[in-house]
Formats: C-alpha cells, sequence, structure tokens
C-alpha cells in the first residue's frame, strides 16, 4: 500500500507508472488507483480526500494510489485520455473505469469503480 | 481640431487575418480567417468540416510556416492520416518535423462514472501541452461538440467551453472549431453563442440526383465578406472554393482581334473577327455545323502558335479528330506538339460545380488563350437550368478575366426560337453566330449569320454555309425576285441567270458586229461618191480650161480684126473695158 497524502507535484511519477506495472504482475488482486489533478485546488484535495477514505473502507490494504498533476506532467495526459479534472482511473483491475468529479458522492464512487453494482441501469430502465 | 475621422484608406482596415491557404476561401473572407481567434465551421455530417479544418492546419504549415495543433474527438490520429493521403496531405511527416499534432480526444461515457465537481482542465492542459510544445499558431478542435455526449453535466461542459474560447484567444492562436449543424440551428449545442467572431456554415445539398456543396460565410465580425453561397468541392488537391461571383464585372476589354479560322465569316465579323478574350457562342439545331465552326476556331489559334482547351461533351477526342478530319481540319499534329489539349467527359458524370472547377484547375495549368465547349446545353441536363446558367456565367465571367476567348456551341431544338438559348446565357454572349437550316426544294441547306457582336459593325447578310472537304465554306445566298435560294436551287437559278446573261452578251456582240458591217459598208459608199465626185471634178475643171481657151481665143481674134480694119481706138478701147 502505497498512499501519497498529497497532491503536490512529483518528480519521480513516470518513474512509477514502471512499479505499478511491475506490482501487477506480482500481485493481481491489487488496485492501482491514479488520481489525476491540475494543481492543488479545492476540488482536487477533495477529491483525494474523498477517495483515501472510500479506500480505507472498502479496499483496506489492496489498495495503490497515484496522484499525477497534470500542470507538472501534461505529457501524461493524453495516455489515460484526460479530459476533466479531477480524474480518478482505476488502472487495475481491468478494464479500465473512470471516475470524474472530486468524489464527493461515495456511493456513486463505488459504483464508478465497480465495487458496487450499478444501480444506474436499473434507474434507467425504470 | 483634434476630431476623430473615418480611415479612408481601406487597405488597413480589416483585422489582423491567417490566410487559410484554401483556394478561394482566402478570396471571399478577404484574407483568411480571423487571426488569434477562433472560427466556427459548421454543417451537416459529410459536409467536409474536417477536412476544411485539417487543410487550414496543413496550408498552414506547409505554406505559411505556421504549426499546427489538431484535436480529434471523433477520429484518431491513424485514421485522419489516412483520410487525407488521398490528398496528399502527409500528417506523420509534418508531425515528425514538429509541424504538426494531433491529439486524440476520446471520452467514453460508459466507462466514466461523475460524481461532484470537476472541470475540464484535462483537456486546456493537454492542448495547451500541445501548443507549447511545437509553438503552434493554429489550433483545430474537431468535433467539441462530442464532449456534450461524452459529459453528463452540460451545464459545466458550457462553462468551460466558454472559458476554452476565452483561452484559445488569450493564447492568440487562431483556431476552427467544427460543430454538427443542429436543427433549425447552426450548431447542435449553441456553439455559435461563444464563437462570435467567424462562422462558416457548409452544406451538403443533393438536387435532381447530383450533389454541391456549398459554403457561406455567416458571420465575420470586423471585416467585409462575400455573403453568397459559393460552391466548393473536395478533390484530389483537398478543398476549392469558387468565388467566381465575387470577380465582378472588372475585366479589361481587349482591343485586339482574333481569326475565326474562317475567312468569310472574319469578313462579316467587321473584317478582322472577334475581340480576344470575348465569348462566342455558335447555336444551331442537330447537324448545322457547330462543331466545325469551333474546330475552325481552334485549328487557327493553333495555327497561330497559341494554345487551346477543347471539352468535348459529347465526342471523345478520337471521334472527333476523325470527323473533322473529313472536312479537312487535322487536329492531330496540334495534339501532339500540345497545343491543343481536349477534355472529355459527360456533363451527367458529376456535378456542375465539379465541371466548373475542373475547368477551372485545368485552365490555370495549361493557360490557353482559346476554349472551346462543346457543347454547352448538354450541361444543362447535369443540373437544374438556374445552376447550368449560374455556372456557365461563372465559367464566362472566369475566362473572360483571363482574357481567353470562349467558343461555345448550343444546340437548339426545332421549333423553339432559335434565338433563344436555353441557357439564358445570351446575355453572357458577345458574339452570338446562328446557324439554321434553310428548307428549300427537297434539300436542306446551312445558314449562318451573325446575331450580334458587341463593338463591331457586323454583316447582317445570311450566307450560304457548306461543309467541303478543305473545310468551312461560306457562300453569298441567293437574293433575288424568286427570294432567297440555297443548295442546288442556288446553283440552278444561277446557271438560269448565266445562261441568260450569255444570250444576252451574244446578241449583244451580234449587233456589235452588225454595226461594224453597216459601217464598212456605208466607209465604202462615201469612198464611191468622192471618186466619182473627183472624177467630175477633173471633167469640169478640164471643161472651164477649154472655155477660158476659146474665150481667150476670141478676143484675140477681135484684136486682130481691129488691128486690121483699124478701128476707132476709142471704141476699141471701150469695148475692152
Amino acid at each position: 500500500m502505497k498512499v501519497n497524502p498529497d497532491p503536490e507535484p512529483q518528480e519521480e511519477g513516470p518513474l512509477r507508472l514502471v512499479e505499478v506495472a511491475a506490482a501487477e504482475t506480482v500481485d493481481p488482486a491489487m488496485w492501482d488507483l491514479r488520481l489525476y489533478v491540475a494543481g492543488k485546488t479545492a476540488k482536487s484535495v477533495a477529491a483525494f480526500e474523498n477517495l483515501s477514505r472510500i479506500c480505507e473502507e472498502h479496499l483496506a490494504g489492496k489498495y495503490k494510489i497515484e496522484v499525477v498533476d497534470l500542470l507538472v506532467h501534461p505529457q501524461l495526459a493524453q495516455g489515460d485520455q484526460i479530459v476533466a479534472i479531477p480524474t480518478l482511473v482505476r488502472k487495475l483491475p481491468e478494464p479500465i473505469r473512470k471516475v470524474i468529479g472530486d468524489l464527493s458522492n461515495a456511493e456513486r464512487t463505488l459504483v464508478g469503480l465497480q465495487l458496487r453494482p450499478a444501480r444506474s441501469g436499473a434507474e434507467d430502465a425504470s | 481640431m483634434g476630431r476623430v475621422e473615418i480611415n479612408p484608406d481601406t487597405s488597413n482596415r480589416t483585422l489582423p487575418k491567417a490566410a487559410t491557404g484554401i483556394q478561394g476561401l482566402d478570396d471571399i473572407t478577404s484574407g483568411g480567417l480571423p487571426r488569434g481567434r477562433p472560427t466556427l465551421v459548421c454543417g451537416s455530417p459529410g459536409c467536409g468540416k474536417t477536412l476544411m479544418a485539417i487543410e487550414f492546419l496543413v496550408r498552414g504549415a506547409v505554406q505559411y510556416a505556421e504549426p499546427g495543433v489538431f484535436m480529434a474527438f471523433e477520429e484518431t490520429s491513424e485514421e485522419l492520416a489516412q483520410n487525407v493521403r488521398s490528398l496528399g496531405f502527409d500528417l506523420e511527416a509534418l508531425a515528425r518535423e514538429n509541424m504538426l499534432r494531433v491529439d486524440y480526444v476520446h471520452v467514453e461515457r460508459s466507462e466514466i462514472e461523475e460524481t461532484g465537481e470537476y472541470d475540464l482542465d484535462g483537456l486546456f492542459i493537454r492542448l495547451g501541452h500541445a501548443i507549447d510544445s511545437i509553438g503552434a499558431k493554429r489550433v483545430v478542435l474537431d468535433t467539441l461538440e462530442t464532449l456534450f455526449g461524452g459529459l453528463s453535466n452540460a451545464a459545466i461542459v458550457r462553462s468551460e467551453l466558454r472559458r476554452l474560447f476565452r483561452w484559445l484567444k488569450g493564447k492568440g492562436v487562431t483556431g476552427v472549431i467544427t460543430a454538427e449543424r443542429g436543427d433549425g440551428t447552426l450548431t447542435r449545442h449553441g456553439l455559435e453563442e461563444y464563437v462570435s467572431d467567424c462562422v462558416i456554415l457548409l452544406d451538403h445539398r443533393v438536387t435532381e440526383q447530383l450533389s454541391t456543396r456549398r459554403l457561406r460565410i455567416v458571420k465575420y465580425r470586423g471585416t467585409t465578406h462575400g455573403t453568397n453561397e459559393y460552391p466548393f468541392l473536395i478533390d484530389d488537391a483537398g478543398i476549392s472554393v469558387l468565388p467566381v461571383t465575387s470577380l465582378g464585372l472588372q475585366h479589361t476589354a481587349s482591343g485586339e482581334r482574333t481569326s475565326t479560322g474562317i475567312p468569310r465569316l472574319d469578313e462579316m465579323l467587321g473584317g478582322e473577327g472577334v475581340f480576344k478574350g470575348t465569348s462566342v457562342l455558335v447555336s444551331g439545331t442537330a447537324g448545322t455545323g457547330k462543331t466545325s465552326v469551333a474546330a475552325h476556331f481552334v485549328d487557327a489559334a493553333c495555327r497561330r502558335g497559341e494554345r487551346c482547351l477543347y471539352v468535348a461533351s459529347e465526342e471523345s477526342e478520337s471521334q472527333l479528330t476523325r470527323n473533322m478530319r473529313s472536312i479537312g481540319i487535322d487536329l492531330e499534329p496540334w495534339t501532339a506538339n500540345g497545343a491543343l489539349r481536349f477534355h472529355a467527359a459527360r456533363p451527367t458524370a458529376y456535378g456542375l460545380e465539379m465541371h466548373l472547377a475542373t475547368l477551372h484547375k485545368m485552365v490555370n495549368e495549361f493557360d490557353p488563350t482559346v476554349v472551346a465547349v462543346d457543347p454547352i446545353s448538354t450541361f444543362l441536363n447535369a443540373g437544374t437550368a438556374r445552376e447550368a446558367e449560374a455556372m456557365l456565367t461563372r465559367l464566362v465571367d472566369f475566362l473572360k478575366g483571363r482574357q481567353i476567348t470562349a467558343v461555345m456551341t448550343n444546340l437548339t431544338h426545332g421549333g423553339t426560337a432559335a434565338e433563344r438559348t436555353e441557357g439564358g446565357i445570351s446575355s453572357i454572349i458577345d458574339t452570338w453566330l446562328l446557324l439554321r437550316d434553310i428548307e428549300l426544294g427537297g434539300e436542306r441547306n446551312r445558314g449562318l449569320y451573325v446575331l450580334k457582336s458587341r463593338g463591331m459593325a457586323h454583316s447582317n447578310q445570311i450566307r450560304e454555309f457548306l461543309l467541303t472537304d478543305r473545310g468551312v465554306e461560306l457562300n453569298d445566298v441567293y437574293v433575288g425576285p424568286e427570294g432567297v435560294l440555297t443548295g442546288s436551287m442556288r446553283a440552278a437559278q444561277e446557271a438560269r441567270e448565266k445562261a441568260v446573261t450569255l444570250t444576252r452578251q451574244q446578241e449583244i456582240e451580234r449587233r456589235q458586229r452588225e454595226l461594224e458591217t453597216k459601217r464598212q459598208a456605208l466607209d465604202a459608199q462615201i469612198e464611191a461618191l468622192r471618186a466619182k465626185f473627183e472624177a467630175e471634178q477633173s471633167e469640169l475643171e478640164l471643161i472651164i480650161g477649154q472655155e477660158e481657151a476659146a474665150a481667150q481665143r476670141l478676143r484675140d481674134d477681135r484684136k486682130d480684126v481691129e488691128r486690121i480694119r483699124k478701128a476707132d481706138r476709142s471704141a476699141a478701147e471701150r469695148s475692152d473695158a
């Protein structure tokens, strides 16, 4: 488990991607989450706090959060198709899922991460 | 006084502009798109938005050395590169040279969950990064509205787009934003509200199974621009907008004359042929020899060493060459030495705009002095009458503007007035030759006359038009008490007249001979009389001499007698007196 408590610029960001990829092969049960932010704004701080809380509750001990500050690494936005900020990307387990916003709604975040069955489908049908 | 006055100089009034390099578009926008501002290009699917946007970037990079960023929301960079390769645009090479950056933005709604507040800073960062990495001056966002499909919070998207356009202006990049046309609105999501500097609308219309693309500048703040709908087309060289109507009537009229290749016809046209750079229409019913007249024109121009473009819309090149050889016009040497170029295509093969653009292109490449279009009537089948008329008007305008003499033939149908052209194009024609059938005495002959010829004193006579193996010949028609006669009737009438003339001639000669004989007879008589007179005269003179001698002798005798008688002197003197 590796938590970066501060979404401050990190110079070793791209380096860590390699570590993550290695971790995947070692432990397929590991959740690999990446939070894209742009500077230390209220929204990104809120998103990080909300995400940490949810992970501790539901994925204690088997998750990894990486915060990527696009102001520092703008070239990383293209790879994960980032448009909105903040965006949470679930790299693992597959398939890739994205949750955008400050993650203030825990229910929707869990649905987005597929930790809870989506109810939106049922709502749409009704 | 310090009063502010309106700047009378029109050259420095307009906004700074970024030339698109797209053929024709810069003409109607008087210079290009507003520099440093976004332009909205909207239209229905398949109308060429993406292509116009990409051409804007590619030409910007290649012709104006302005690097560009293409942000694609719909196609990946590979797909894009593939799509425009047929136009000769090599996106990969431009990307290698850092003149172009393509960023494919993919927003898949099904894998995105939204919760709480967010903004589109990610997009800004990506765009900003792409712009900064190559120092881009031009940006394309194609098609931004897919964001509305990928993100459910339209209010956020809207406010973020507003911010995006402001941000783009702040960056000083010239932008092109494409958008799908909405129902009754310019764009589906009302982007025109945010992009207010320049809006270009593209349209793709199908009328009578022929499609025409059109472009209109809906709005262009701070500059004058063409307001019409301009046809444009997409071919292997990209987009060309045809701003022909914007050319106006400013072409200079040449005083130079060009021979039609038919001496008698030149004679009818004030002795010198038509003016250079004017339009000549040869109209007539089927088989009246329109093509032959056009071929003469072309042949004469090639003979003078000029270049000709022959647009044949009914016959193939070889058919035309063969047919013209039969009347003694050999076009083959001219095609061989490059003076003559044929362009044979059925007008119905593609739309009128495509034809017009093809002609534009060929004329630009080949730079001829004479363009023959044979016949223009088939173009009327390729579109509606009004479109065809507009197309021909623009064609004539274009050719006139380049001082090219246009020779067009037009097939008129029997029954309609010969003075009428279907296209209603007569008003744009400078010299109009009318070929017509004259049916008389069981045969059909051709007559030619000059219906009008602007700017010259032209003949008002009908000439008989003959196709011989030495080309076209014009003969005087017979005009006499029997009416206007042509063909064999003219020949017969002429023979008859010749016979009559001959008889009369012979009569005159006979009378002259008679007169001569009479004169000779009279002369002989006069001679005889004179001889007689001379004979009588000499006889009389002889007698007179004798009489005088006798009288003398008598006087002498009397004197002798007096002397003998010694007569009175005075008496004798008296008798002497």
